[in-house]
């Protein structure tokens, strides 16, 4: 018994990851070829640092992901601040809009924004506000589908925290704004640091609506990584994937590290009170 | 906190969720029913119906991916969630970790396997088989459907499985049930909202993929997110045609969670999707 579940993970294992292995592996292929091994060569890499299409679209990836997450977080957690002391319908009701984008696949969402784009397109056109699909419509889409995991992983801290803590500051003559960032956000930081970091996580690797709403001028990194799968066979994308999984591996291990890090310590902590 | 102003918190939310959310939902709507010059039709949900055969293709084969994930992650879920703390730890991590590449790559690197003079006919080549038609078939779309999401069948499962107390099943076991009665009545029923669970998160994105279909599918093998596409993006532009087929899918999925959801009893929903 013992062995054979050993034997099931590692077939699984291998399910995943070989196949990105291989793609690793002909990242180092002198010739284009995707199934013979001609000889090593990091060529492709440096090329990838020499190309301006890619380097450009990762920078915006990198700028939609930022600007959006953070305009996600600052609504997200004021929504979550203030549904929690909504009474229960009205709450239901909005907490059923929010699941919403979840649920929703995503092709429907890109579409539903592409005919509101172009919509106000040709609105604000008239009154000679005209824009084109770019930064701003990759922004405002992204905010939208990141909403949900801020408030997600907000809630859930605003209602474990001590609402008597709030109000005793308040009668200890703090004013409530003041109150609100000394005690209330401290309190549920850690929620919103997480739905802040999914958030921005979800905004670097969204393909599908980016894909709806982004103009030719802003295209992402994933955007610019499908077209070139679409045109011909190029070991940069090879290159790419192998950069991506390391930097991947290396941010989930110190992730892993640090949190058993600091459940061993509140571990040690728990065991001496 | 309560205060007479705390519930103004949410407003910017609320409005935000009406231009983006509701509005857009609508527009869907709203262009699936009205042709060009605003009039009422049924023409463009009436015409879904000649492309009944690509519906049905779509809900087969993501309903098979779907089995698939769940026959392949069931058995590792419970494996996992019987292991020592840091040994799950690991296997979370190393099931996450294909999960954080971006699905282009993950489907481009099935493509480059599966080509025809690709690394698997050159495997077996070796051997003397083959070569074989893989790529451009429906069986390299679901191959992809499973590959891309079977983390999202296994991690339910894991999560929900956790929760189940050995003890249980060792008080099954020495109550005399055998392997299979634990399983039938033990653990398979306990596990069930994480079952519905996975099978919504396979299910809804391989049935409405369309990257999926056109890298590894050809052609041939289009799906409804790939005709949604080509009436948004391709060149056959008829967003009411594309807003109708969008809507017909959205049913569709609504259709069969709803029919999952008899199955799930009236669990806690809370928390469910993440």
């Amino acid at each position: 018994m013992k062995w054979l579940s050993k034997t099931y993970i590692w077939v699984i294992m291998l399910f995943l990851y070989a196949p990105i292995g291989v793609l690793i592996f002909f990242s180092f292929n002198q010739s284009k070829s995707r199934s013979n091994f001609t000889g090593f060569t990091l060529d492709w890499y440096t090329r990838l640092f020499h190309n301006d299409l890619i380097l450009q679209s990762l920078l915006n990836t990198l700028i939609v992901a930022l600007v959006s997450s953070v305009i996600a977080t600052v609504i997200g957690t004021a929504a979550a601040v203030g549904l929690n002391s909504m009474k229960k319908w009205k709450k239901s009701l909005i907490m059923n809009i929010t699941y919403l984008p979840i649920v929703n696949p995503e092709i429907v969402i890109g579409v539903s924004f592409m005919l509101l784009f172009v919509l106000a397109q040709g609105l604000l056109g008239r009154i000679n506000l005209g824009f084109e699909f770019g930064y701003g419509t990759l922004i405002l889409a992204h905010v939208t589908f990141n909403l949900p995991y801020v408030i997600l992983n907000v809630l859930p801290k605003m209602r474990q925290m001590d609402k008597y803590v709030y109000e005793a500051a308040l009668d200890l003559g703090c004013p409530p704004v003041k109150a609100f960032f000394r005690v209330v956000l401290p309190e549920i930081m850690p929620g919103i640091l997480s739905g802040f970091l999914m958030a921005f996580t979800y905004s670097l690797d969204d393909f599908v609506i980016s894909y709806f709403v982004s103009g030719a001028s802003s295209q992402t990194l994933p955007i610019t990584i499908y077209s070139m799968t679409r045109r011909k066979v190029s070991p940069e994308i090879n290159a790419i994937s192998a950069i991506i999984f390391v930097v991947v591996l290396l941010v989930l291990l110190l992730v892993n590290f640090h949190g058993a890090h600091k459940e061993r310590v509140s571990r040690r902590e728990g065991g001496l009170a | 906190m309560k205060t007479k102003y705390s519930s103004l918190f949410t407003l910017p939310y609320l409005l935000w969720s009406l231009i983006f959310i509701i509005v857009p939902m609508g527009l869907v709507v709203v262009f699936a029913f009205t042709t060009d010059s605003g009039q009422f039709t049924l023409d463009y949900v009436s015409q879904v119906g000649e492309y009944t055969n690509v519906l049905v293709r779509s809900v087969w084969l993501a309903a098979i991916a779907t089995v698939i994930c769940l026959v392949i992650g069931y058995p590792l879920a419970f494996i996992m969630s019987r292991m020592p703390g840091f040994q799950q730890q690991t296997m979370l991590m190393l099931i996450m970790l294909p999960m954080w590449m971006n699905f282009l790559l993950r489907t481009y690197a099935w493509m480059t396997i599966l080509e025809k003079n690709g690394l698997l006919n050159k495997l077996l080549g070796f051997i003397g088989l083959g070569p074989f038609d893989m790529i451009n078939t429906q069986g390299a779309v679901v191959l992809g459907m499973v590959y891309n999401y079977l983390p999202f069948m296994i991690l339910p499962l894991y999560s929900i499985m956790t929760k189940i107390d050995s003890r249980t099943i060792e008080a099954a076991q020495d109550l005399g049930a055998n392997t299979k009665n634990v399983f039938l009545r033990i653990v398979i029923p306990m596990s069930l909202p994480g079952i519905s669970t996975g099978i919504t998160m396979v299910f809804v994105p391989s049935v409405s993929t369309f990257i999926i279909s056109r890298m590894l599918g050809g052609g041939g093998n289009l799906l409804i997110g790939d005709l949604i596409d080509l009436q948004f993006l391709g060149n056959a532009y008829n967003p009411h045609l594309g807003s109708a087929i969008s809507l017909v899918l959205m049913v569709l999925i609504l259709l069969c969670m709803s029919l999952l959801n008899q199955f799930n009893g009236d669990e806690e929903r809370e928390g469910m999707l993440l």
